[in-house]
C-alpha cells in the first residue's frame, strides 16, 4: 500500500553502522553510574569546544534573545521564509569558508545555497544533477549515511571507486577508469564523482595529484565533480587542506566548462560541533544548479531563528578565529592519545591529519581474511570489550579488517578507559592461541547468541538484510 | 561541408531543468511586483500592498511577550547549561518534550475533541517537507494523487516536482460552495484510469486554502467513505485548524476517525504547522501525524533530509508546554482573525463584492466573476493584471489556484496591519466606483 521507495530498505539502517548505536543506547558508559557500559567510538562529533561556543552565547545574550541593538528582531525573523537565507549568515559563511582554506580561494554569497544539514544538501545536489536509475561513483571507503542520502529518493545508483590500503587508499586514475567500466557493463550512465575531503572514514586530506587526476578524469568523461567537505575545518596537521575548489584553479587542468561541474557541500555540524542546529550548504559556480538547489531547499530550509544566531557568531572574527585555532589543537591532542594508545596495543592506524576519528588496522586480529570475520570481530568488540566502533564492511570498504574510531566525542577518561579495555583484549587474544583461543572465541560466541533477542540474530547473521525493522 | 557538432555541457537532471517548481505563475509573479514596489505607510504609500501573502502577523505580540517572560525559551537558561545537549541533539525522533507540547497543542485546537500520540508526530522543516514526504512514502513516479480545487498553488511543486508523482484535480465549483462531492469525486478518479494512471491517495487541505473555509462533517465523511472504497490515502493538511474564528466549527479528520473507533484510520495521516496559526514561517516547523505504523517509521527516517533545528524545537517546546500562554493565544488569536475578517467581508460588501461565506484562515474567496470580460481564465488574468498595476494590490488569481470557474480570487488579509487593510479597502472601494461610473 505504500511506495516501493518506502518499502525498500535504501535507508541502510540495516548495517553495523546503525546496530552499534542501537546496541550502544541500550547500555550507555558512565563513567559514574555504568563504567561498564558500551563506549561510543562510533559517532563522528565533535565535542571538544563546547565551552568556547557556550563561553561565547553567556557573552551574547542579546542575540540569544533575538535582540539587535536592543530592539527585538523576533517579527522579522519569524517571518523570514526567504529561500535565499539570511544574506548575513551567508556573507560570514563565505568568509569562514575562505578562512578555513587559507584565504587561497574567494567564495560568493550569490553561489552559495543553504540546506537543513549536509545530509539534505548532498541529496538536493544529486536530485539536480543525476536522474533516476543513472549513476555516481564513490570511493571506498565512504560514509555508510550516503546509502540512504544519495539513492533513497533519487532512485540514482552509486558504483564504488575501489581504493586500497596498498597505497594508503589514494584514489588512483585507474581506479577511477575501472569503476566506469563497471558502470557502463551495468548500463548505468555516470554523471558524477563524489568525494569527501578529508576523508570520512580515512581522516585524511586529498593530495593535490588525487584531485588532479579527479578533474581530468571528470573533464574527459564529461560528469560533475561533488566535493563534500563537511570535515574541512577539522584538519589539525600538515599536510595542509586544498579544497577541489583551490585544485581547479589550476591552469594546466583549465577547460571550458570546468566551474559548471564543480559543487562543494559543506556543514557546520564538525567543525562547530552543531548538527543539531541543521545547517548545511552548497556552493556551485553552475548558475542553472544554484537556481534549481534554491527552489528545492523550500523543502529543507534553516530556522531563521538559528541563522540569525549564527551569523553573529561567525561575526565575531576574533571568537572564531581563537576558536578554530584551540580547536584544531584538541582535535590533534585527542588523536595523538587514541594512535599512541592503540599503538601501545600493537594496533596502528592510517596515518591521517583530519577528521574526528582514526582509519585502524585491526586485520591481524581477524580470525581469516574475511568480512564474515571482521563482523564476528566486531561483535566481540561491541558486547565484549563494551565499544561500539565502525566496521569497514559498513563503509564498503574493499578490504577487511579495517574499523573507524572516533575520538572527539568523548573526554580524555573516557577514552582512557577505552584504550585500556582494548589493552586487555588485545593481550586475551594474543595469548589465548591455538585451541585455548578457539575455545574462548566460541564460548563468548555463545554468549553473544544469549544475549542477542532472536530478531537480532536472524538480522547479523544473515547475508542480506530483510525488512524487518529493529526497535 | 562538415558540421560542427559542439561537445554538449555538463549535464543536469531533468528535475533541475523542469519547470515543475512552477515558479511561472502568477501566483508568484504577483509577488515580484510587490517586492519592487512595497507598500509602506510613510515612505511608499502608493506603492503595491501584499494581499497575496498568507501570513499571520495578527499575534506576534503574544508571542513576544512569552519571549521577553521566559528567556529560558531562548537561551537554555542562565549560563547555558541545556546548550551542548541541544546542539548535539540530531535525533530524528525530535525532542520528546517538544513532540509532546506539539501533540497538546493540536489536541487544544480541536478543543479537546481528538486524541494526539506524541510518538505518532513526525518532525519535518516546515509543511512543504512534510507534504513532499509523504508523497514520497505514499506514491511512485508516475502514480498521481486526487486533490480538489482550487488549491494551493504551492502544491504543484511540493507534490509533483522531485517526486514525479502527478495531481488529478477534483473539480469543485461554486454551484454548492466548492464543496467536494462524491460525483466529482468519482469524475477524478475515472479521469486519472483514462489516463492510465494509479490514483494512491487524495489529499484535502481542512480548512481550505484558498477558500477559507472549514470542510464540513458529511463531506468528510464521504471523503474518507471513497478513500476506503479505493483503497487509497488520505491525507488532511490541517494546516490553518488553529485559524478558525470558531472553535465548534471545525471538523478534523481526526474527530471523524474517533467517532468511527479509528477503523481503517491506517490511511489517514493529518499534515500540520505551526507556520499559519504561530505566525511562525521562518522557523520551519511541520508535522506528519499518522495512524499508520509503517509510515510512522518511514516518515521519521526520511525527516533526516528536513530536520527541525534543535534550537528552535526547544524554544517552541517551551512555550507550548506553557498552557496558559497556549490557551490564551488560540482564544486571542481567533478573535483577532474574526475581527480582520468581518472587517474585509464588510469593506468589500460595501465596495459591491461579494465572498464566498469563509470561517477560517488568512484570507477570503472573492468573487470578481461580474467584472470579467468574458467567462475566461484570460479574462480573469485581464482583471488580475489591472487591479496589481492600477488599483497597485497583489491579490491572487483563482486560475493559478487551479480554480475551474474564472473569476474567483484569494485576498489576504491577516499579514499587515488594520490601517493598511483599510487602505486596500479604499482603494478596491474607488475601483469599484470607477468602473460603476465607467458603465
Amino acid at each position: 500500500m505504500l511506495s516501493s521507495r518506502a518499502s525498500c530498505n535504501s535507508h541502510g539502517q540495516d548495517s553495523p553502522y546503525f546496530l552499534g548505536w542501537q546496541v550502544y543506547e541500550k547500555n550507555p558508559f558512565d563513567q559514574a553510574v555504568n563504567p561498564t557500559g558500551i563506549i561510543q567510538m562510533g559517532l563522528a562529533e565533535n565535542q571538544l569546544s563546547f565551552d568556547l561556543v557556550e563561553s561565547w552565547l553567556r557573552k551574547n545574550p542579546d542575540v540569544m534573545g533575538l535582540n539587535k541593538d536592543g530592539e527585538s528582531v523576533f517579527r522579522e525573523l519569524a517571518l523570514f521564509q526567504d529561500y535565499h537565507g539570511l544574506p548575513a549568515l551567508k556573507n560570514e559563511l563565505v568568509e569562514y569558508m575562505a578562512k578555513t582554506r587559507g584565504n587561497k580561494v574567494k567564495f560568493d554569497p550569490k553561489n552559495l545555497v543553504l540546506a537543513a544539514g549536509a545530509t539534505s544538501a548532498n541529496e538536493t545536489l544529486i536530485f539536480c544533477l543525476v536522474d533516476p536509475g543513472q549513476a555516481i561513483l564513490l570511493p571506498t571507503p565512504y560514509y555508510p549515511g550516503f546509502d540512504r542520502d544519495l539513492k533513497w529518493r533519487t532512485g540514482v545508483e552509486i558504483v564504488p571507486v575501489d581504493c586500497w590500503s596498498s597505497n594508503g587508499f589514494r584514489i588512483t586514475m585507474s581506479a577511477l577508469a575501472d569503476a566506469y567500466r563497471r558502470a557502463q557493463k551495468l548500463n548505468l550512465k555516470v554523471k558524477g564523482v563524489l568525494i569527501t575531503n578529508p576523508s570520512n572514514p580515512l581522516g585524511t586530506t586529498m593530495t593535490r595529484d588525487e584531485l588532479n587526476h579527479l578533474i581530468t578524469f571528470a573533464i574527459a568523461k564529461n560528469i560533475h565533480i561533488i566535493s563534500d567537505e563537511v570535515f574541512s575545518g577539522t584538519v589539525f596537521d600538515s599536510p595542509g587542506f586544498i579544497s577541489i575548489i583551490e585544485a581547479a584553479m589550476d591552469p594546466n587542468l583549465e577547460s571550458p566548462d570546468l566551474w559548471n561541474r564543480i559543487h562543494i557541500v559543506y556543514s557546520l555540524s564538525k567543525d562547530l560541533g552543531l548538527p543539531g542546529f541543521r545547517v548545511g550548504m552548497i556552493y556551485s559556480n553552475n548558475e542553472t544548479v544554484v537556481s534549481a538547489a534554491t527552489k528545492m531547499s523550500s523543502f529543507g530550509l534553516v530556522s531563521s531563528q538559528t541563522q540569525y544566531v549564527l551569523s553573529n557568531m561567525l561575526a565575531n572574527k576574533k571568537f572564531i578565529g581563537k576558536y578554530m585555532k584551540e580547536n584544531q589543537k584538541r582535535l590533534k591532542r585527542k588523536k595523538e592519545m587514541l594512535v599512541s594508545g592503540l599503538r601501545k596495543s600493537g594496533i596502528e592506524c592510517l596515518k591521517s591529519n583530519a577528521g574526528l576519528f582514526c582509519w585502524v588496522d585491526i586485520r591481524r586480529l581477524l580470525c581469516s581474511d574475511t568480512f564474515e570475520a571482521e563482523t564476528k570481530l566486531w561483535k566481540t568488540i561491541l558486547w565484549d570489550v563494551g565499544l561500539n566502533i565502525s566496521p569497514g564492511g559498513s563503509f564498503h570498504c574493499s578490504e577487511p579488517g579495517w574499523f573507524r574510531v572516533c575520538f572527539a566525542n568523548m573526554s580524555h577518561a573516557t577514552l582512557q578507559v577505552a584504550l585500556r579495555r582494548i589493552k586487555d583484549f588485545v593481550q586475551r587474544w594474543s595469548y589465548g592461541g591455538g585451541i585455548g583461543n578457539k575455545i574462548s572465541y566460541q564460548q563468548n560466541m555463545s554468549n553473544l547468541n544469549r544475549k542477542l533477542p532472536s530478531n537480532w540474530v536472524r538480522k547479523l547473521y544473515s547475508s542480506e538484510g530483510d525488512e524487518q525493522d529493529i526497535g | 561541408m562538415a558540421i560542427e557538432i559542439e561537445k554538449p555541457g555538463v549535464g543536469l537532471s531533468k528535475v533541475a531543468v523542469s519547470e515543475t517548481h512552477g515558479e511561472d505563475s502568477p501566483y508568484f509573479a504577483g509577488w515580484k511586483a510587490y517586492d519592487e514596489n512595497p507598500y509602506n505607510e510613510s515612505s511608499n504609500p502608493s506603492g503595491v500592498i501584499q494581499m497575496g501573502l498568507a501570513e499571520n502577523q495578527v499575534s506576534f505580540d503574544l508571542l513576544e511577550k512569552y519571549l521577553e517572560e521566559h528567556s529560558e525559551a531562548s537561551s537554555w537558561g542562565k549560563g547555558a547549561p541545556g546548550f551542548r545537549e541541544n546542539a548535539l541533539f540530531q535525533d530524528y525522533h525530535g525532542l520528546k518534550s517538544f513532540r509532546q507540547a506539539m501533540a497538546n497543542f493540536m489536541e487544544q485546537i480541536r478543543g479537546g475533541r481528538a486524541r494526539f500520540d506524541p510518538d505518532r508526530i513526525v518532525l519535518t522543516a516546515g509543511a512543504t517537507a512534510a507534504n513532499e514526504l509523504l508523497t514520497f512514502i505514499l506514491a511512485d513516479p508516475g502514480d498521481a494523487l486526487l486533490v480538489p480545487t482550487p488549491y494551493y498553488p504551492g502544491f504543484d511543486r511540493d507534490l509533483r516536482w522531485r517526486t514525479g508523482v502527478k495531481i488529478v484535480p477534483i473539480h469543485c465549483d461554486s454551484s454548492n460552495n466548492f464543496q467536494v462531492t462524491p460525483e466529482a469525486m468519482e469524475a477524478a478518479y475515472r479521469c486519472a484510469e483514462s489516463m492510465n494512471l494509479k490514483v494512491r491517495g487524495i489529499l484535502i487541505t481542512n480548512p481550505s486554502n484558498p477558500l477559507g473555509a472549514t470542510i464540513q462533517r458529511t463531506v468528510l465523511e464521504q471523503i474518507l467513505d471513497f478513500a476506503t472504497n479505493k483503497n487509497i490515502h488520505l491525507v488532511s493538511d490541517e494546516i490553518y485548524s488553529g485559524s478558525t474564528f470558531s472553535s465548534s466549527e471545525f471538523i478534523s479528520i481526526a474527530e471523524v476517525l474517533e467517532t468511527r473507533g479509528y477503523k481503517d484510520s491506517e490511511r489517514v495521516h493529518i499534515v500540520y504547522s505551526l507556520s499559519k496559526d504561530l505566525g511562525l514561517p521562518g522557523f520551519r516547523v511541520g508535522t506528519i501525524y499518522s495512524y499508520n505504523d509503517k509510515v510512522v517509521t518511514t516518515a521519521r527516517r526520511m525527516s533526516s533530509f528536513t530536520l527541525i533545528s534543535s534550537q528552535t524545537q526547544h524554544l517552541l517546546a517551551c512555550m507550548l508546554s506553557n498552557k496558559e500562554f497556549s490557551e490564551n493565544y488560540i482564544k486571542t488569536n481567533r478573535e483577532r482573525l474574526t475581527r480582520r475578517y468581518d472587517m474585509i467581508i464588510n469593506g468589500l460588501k460595501n465596495a459591491g463584492i461579494e465572498c464566498l461565506k469563509g470561517n477560517a484562515g488568512l484570507f477570503c474567496w472573492m468573487n470578481l466573476s461580474p467584472l470579467l470580460e468574458e467567462p475566461t481564465r484570460e479574462s480573469e488574468l485581464a482583471l488580475w493584471k489591472v487591479i496589481l498595476n492600477e488599483v497597485r494590490l497583489n491579490i491572487s488569481p483563482g486560475s493559478s489556484c487551479h480554480c475551474s470557474e474564472p473569476g474567483w480570487f484569494r485576498v489576504c488579509f491577516a499579514n499587515m496591519s488594520e490601517q493598511t487593510l483599510e487602505v486596500a479597502l479604499e482603494r478596491i472601494h474607488k475601483f469599484m466606483e470607477q468602473r460603476r461610473r465607467r458603465n
